[in-house]
């Protein structure tokens, strides 16, 4: 202890406390849902296209068809899981309490998956009727 | 918590003259999180639609007003400038883009974005 602690360097303080606990799977998901992003965002747009001048009967016909639902469904989960990483790197960079910032990391993750959930119900109760 | 700050800081960004590069992204970030709160807009569009004929017609009234466009307009733009800013972070990802042609990026995503968001709403009124 007293011959060697000369050697120690102020890495032991940092060891697992990198500030979000981990990077490459954020780095990487981030990258493939923005992939992803690109053709569904343009599936998106062509059932808006599909959508639009129609009355709410033909409107919600077009979300009803199976595939605009499903291509809507994989927009909307892309989405929310790139947007969820994306809100986190926001409040990582602003807000510095570690209190406030848990509360709002915990927020992000349940509006993120609310929002996803709350459009993929809509879409698959619009397909499968009732 | 609250020690007083007694070390300079480094400048911060009202000491820079905004650059264009700068400022896309800036915008970046910005129209990240507009999307993100947009969401809320996609699923009361969908959700009534799938729950509620009465309020679906409300929401389906309100888009078509002309704040409602208005609102679609600037939703559009964020959308389509946020897509061009990510296609740029995959050009940096290679390696390639970060010389003196970060510049000519930044400029074709302004330029992009509102030449592809003034194409998508051409193409809205016309397919309409």
């Amino acid at each position: 202890m007293t011959t060697f602690s000369s050697m120690k360097t102020p890495l032991k303080n940092v060891r697992g406390l990198g500030s979000a606990k981990s990077g490459t799977e954020h780095f990487w998901l981030q990258r493939l849902t923005a992939l992803a992003n690109v053709p569904l965002t343009i599936g998106f747009l062509c059932v808006v296209y599909a959508a639009l001048g129609k009355d709410a009967a033909g409107a919600r016909a077009v979300l009803a068809r199976p595939f605009d639902a499903f291509i809507i469904a994989l927009f909307v989960i892309s989405g929310a899981i790139h947007m969820r990483l994306g809100m986190q790197v926001i409040i990582e960079d602003y807000v510095h309490g570690e209190g406030r910032k848990l509360a709002l990391l915990a927020l992000n993750t349940l509006f993120s998956f609310g929002i996803a959930a709350a459009c993929v119900f809509a879409v698959l109760k619009l397909t499968f009727g009732a | 918590m609250a020690a007083p700050r007694t070390r300079p800081l480094s400048p911060h960004l009202s000491i820079y003259k905004p650059t264009i590069t700068m400022m896309m992204s800036i915008f970046h970030r910005i129209t990240g999180a507009a999307l993100y709160v947009g969401t809320v807009l996609l699923a009361l569009w969908l959700v009534t639609a799938a729950t509620n004929a009465e309020a679906f017609a409300t929401v389906q009234w309100f888009w078509g007003s002309i704040l409602g466009r208005l609102i679609l307009l600037g939703y559009t733009w964020a959308l389509v400038h946020h897509a061009l800013g990510g296609l740029r972070h995959f050009v940096w990802d290679t390696g390639a883009g970060l010389g003196p042609e970060r510049l000519m990026l930044s400029r074709l995503t302004l330029i992009g974005s509102l030449a592809i968001t003034l194409g998508l709403w051409i193409l809205g009124y016309w397919v309409r």
